[in-house]
């Protein structure tokens, strides 16, 4: 018997988790969100999400050919950033908007420094920033929850109410009851407002071992501590509460600040990640123009994922604290 | 039961393949192919020359301090001593025995009154009989014996088997139980320890019951039951699981000896038996009947195969050793040594992916079980970055595996690491 066989090196078998499971067990996980949207702002919710999540899959695809690289369409991560960037827009974003920042998402944010796995920047929030500093109604102006035209791709006449964190902004508890709250029957775009199906999708994510509770739990933690010492108003447990079930806090805890790429690997480094951003979102809550500082806290502590990694490193094996082996 | 040392993962077991009975023993080869090192450390020299006629037990081949001496399988004539390939690719002086079917033994010389003899005469008597580590690395088993003795509080024996396919350890442990535990109660006296402690996972519950009754009330053998989980049975790993306690880098680690090794030392001291015959797994969905066999050292993996109904055609890869830490072979024309546990035959190839790109997922930092970061490890192996791989403890990674196990970007993160040690090494740091 002379059969020659393939020789490679070892390990000889791997377990079957590929990249692309594991975006799509992010999609799985925004499922419900997606749902409660289309319930709670109607169909165009659905067509924003397909469009984003469509313009990405395409901005991605025409970057790898123009670029030279293997399309890499495939592992799903284009899909996620459009999902999610549609996530984080109200109902009343014009489709033109969300398509130019899915487009600066893919191309500059993630694209231009390497691809998957490379960004320093969450692409979702560097478009959601982009879109925030040329076309800032798009984003902050949400709708009531009534439905509006989902066929209108301009500009879109809706009657603009205040969102909780707006009412927050200036001091004052939201007229929203907290179980409206955890069911998003209020303002705000269309993916953060119902936290019940965040913290379902967070549950899927934890059981499917995409995430870790470390970075989410940090951030919530330090949000909701912060905010109760921050507090406006006299009662400061109400305060807390609203500001841990408003705005997009929970979105980005459980989604955004997970992302693999641009958060730490490491444990320790996961929850000072996780701390920073819990208190810089409280910092530019409080202290800031916009009524919302999660975008720009994640993408802040976007920028220390890799120096918080190498501050922090695992305990090498057989040496505890104070250097000598046990 | 909850797991006993960091990281780690639980792949398929897939010993119910081959577990079962006792080993069938393959037939006698024509030739035995007997390399001069089988062992971690130098080679040896050979006794014979080409014409010589010997007697199967004979020694032919020994070297110095740091060899173990290699033995005729067979009875026979020496038809050629010649470099030939063996598992793992390397090419190794070897002695070619033709068989004359006879089974002609050497004397041999027993001690079944080995407790009047020192850990130095032991080892001695270990060596002569050319015993080495069973469980992958083949250390001279007399080196371990003479550094150990008088220093060592327990014997830890090795019978984790963490493997994925293989059941040889477990096989031995089932039909030669008072081997094993004759080898457990003789290295507990001889090194002057309190107790032997044979450690072995949950996932080999007879050998766990034929062990236990084979102790009697206050024996000084002790059987440690822990939860499946690889790579329980490295070194280090195994000694965190039982004594809870990490090894330091750089220090000894102990008296760990493999179960195998165990029962090959109590024959080779009690009946005087070099190492001839071993107990072989040879599994996977590429061969036609998966079982143990008891293979003489020196039999071509082409005749061990045969012996259990043969190779599928649509066989990718055959490893000698297991899946997780195996070594890949090209040809069956490879001869069984003393090392080898396993023949391992898979259809599926290892999933290599053509452009393979980290997403920073953090799975490979989880299942370290030597606490490293397998994704900047990586990076700097690249980058060829020798400053940051010492930064980063390249030299404590064991090339387990459970990285590439897991890296759901199907990074090559195991076997880009075995390169950067050796970079390492050739760069004298």
């Amino acid at each position: 018997m002379s059969v020659n066989f393939t020789v490679t090196a070892a390990p000889h078998i791997r377990n079957n988790e590929t990249t692309r499971k594991i975006m799509a067990d992010v999609l799985i996980a925004l499922v419900p969100a997606l749902i409660a949207a289309i319930i709670l702002f109607g169909l165009r919710s659905l067509v924003l999400v397909v469009i984003s999540a469509a313009a990405c899959v395409v901005f991605e695809a025409l970057f790898c050919l123009v670029t030279g690289r293997k399309p890499a369409v495939g592992d799903l991560s284009a899909v996620v950033t459009g999902v999610l960037l549609a996530m984080c827009v109200p109902d009343s974003c014009p489709y033109w908007a969300l398509i130019a920042g899915d487009a600066f998402a893919i191309i500059v944010v993630k694209g231009l420094v390497g691809g998957l796995g490379q960004n320093v920047f969450n692409p979702a929030l560097g478009g959601r920033a982009f879109m925030m500093l040329f076309w800032p109604a798009t984003i902050t102006r949400a709708g009531a929850t009534e439905a509006i035209d989902a066929f209108a791709f301009g500009n879109v006449d809706f009657v603009a109410s205040a969102t909780p964190m707006q009412t927050m902004n200036l001091g004052n508890l939201p007229d929203v009851s907290l179980v409206d709250m955890l069911l998003g029957k209020h303002g705000g775009t269309i993916g953060e407002v119902c936290i019940l199906a965040l913290l379902i999708g967070f549950a899927w994510l934890l059981y499917r071992r995409v995430i870790s509770w470390r970075i989410p739990v940090a951030y919530m933690g330090t949000l909701a501590v912060l905010s109760l010492i921050f507090c406006e108003g006299d009662n400061a447990l109400l305060w807390m509460a609203y500001s841990v079930l408003g705005g997009g806090a929970m979105l980005g805890a459980i989604f955004m600040a997970t992302d693999y790429a641009t958060s730490p690997a490491l444990p320790k480094a996961q929850i000072v990640y996780g701390i920073g951003c819990g208190a810089l979102t409280v910092l530019f809550r409080t202290f800031g123009n916009f009524p919302e500082g999660v975008t720009y806290a994640i993408l802040l502590m976007n920028a220390c994922a890799w120096a918080l990694d190498k501050a922090l490193p695992v305990r090498r094996f057989g040496v505890m604290k104070g250097g000598a082996g046990k | 039961m909850k797991q006993l040392f960091g990281g780690g993962i639980h792949p398929d077991g897939h010993k119910e393949m081959s577990r079962g009975g006792a080993p069938v023993p393959v037939p006698a080869p024509e030739t035995v192919c007997i390399p001069l090192r089988q062992h971690i450390g130098s080679a040896c020299e050979p006794l014979v020359k080409v014409g010589d006629a010997v007697l199967m037990g004979q020694k032919i081949g020994d070297g110095d301090a740091r060899s173990s001496p290699v033995h005729a399988t067979v009875s026979g004539t020496v038809t050629a001593i010649e470099e030939r390939e063996i598992p793992g690719g390397e090419r190794v002086k070897c002695v070619i025995i033709k068989n004359d079917g006879k089974d002609t033994p050497a004397p041999m010389a027993g001690h079944p009154d080995w407790q009047s003899l020192s850990a130095k005469e032991v080892a001695e008597l270990v060596r002569e009989c050319g015993i080495v580590g069973m469980g992958g690395a083949a250390f001279p088993t007399n080196s371990k014996i003479a550094s150990t003795a008088g220093k060592t509080a327990d014997v830890l024996i090795n019978a984790c088997e963490c493997e994925p396919y293989i059941t040889s350890d477990d096989t031995e442990m089932c039909c030669f139980t008072e081997d094993v535990i004759g080898g457990a109660r003789m290295l507990c006296k001889l090194l002057g320890a309190k107790s032997s402690i044979i450690a072995i996972e949950d996932n080999k519950p007879e050998a766990i019951e034929a062990l236990r009754a084979a102790l009697t009330e206050d024996d000084c053998v002790e059987v440690r039951v822990l939860p499946t989980r690889y790579p329980q049975g490295a070194k280090k790993q195994l000694i965190l699981a039982v004594t809870g306690k990490e090894v330091a880098p750089g220090a000894r680690s102990g008296a760990l000896f493999n179960v195998t090794t165990t029962a090959n030392v109590y024959r080779a001291v009690t009946k005087g038996q070099p190492l001839l015959e071993k107990i072989v797994t040879v599994t996977g969905d590429g061969v036609n009947e998966p079982k143990n066999m008891l293979v003489r050292i020196g039999t071509s993996f082409a005749d061990v195969i045969k012996a259990a109904g043969g190779i599928r055609e649509e066989t990718k890869q055959v490893i000698a050793g297991g899946p997780m830490m195996g070594k890949g072979v090209d040809t069956l024309d490879v001869p069984v040594v003393k090392g080898t546990n396993a023949i391992l035959c898979l259809t599926a190839e290892c999933d290599a992916a053509a452009d393979p790109v980290c997403i920073r997922c953090g799975k490979c930092v989880d299942v370290c079980p030597m606490y490293l970061q397998p994704l900047y490890l990586y990076r700097y192996a690249l980058a060829g970055d020798k400053a940051m791989l010492d930064e980063y403890y390249l030299n404590d990674c064991m090339e387990c595996g459970c990285c590439s196990f897991v890296c759901p970007g199907k990074l090559p993160l195991t076997a880009t690491f075995v390169e950067a040690k050796h970079m390492l090494k050739k760069g004298g740091k």
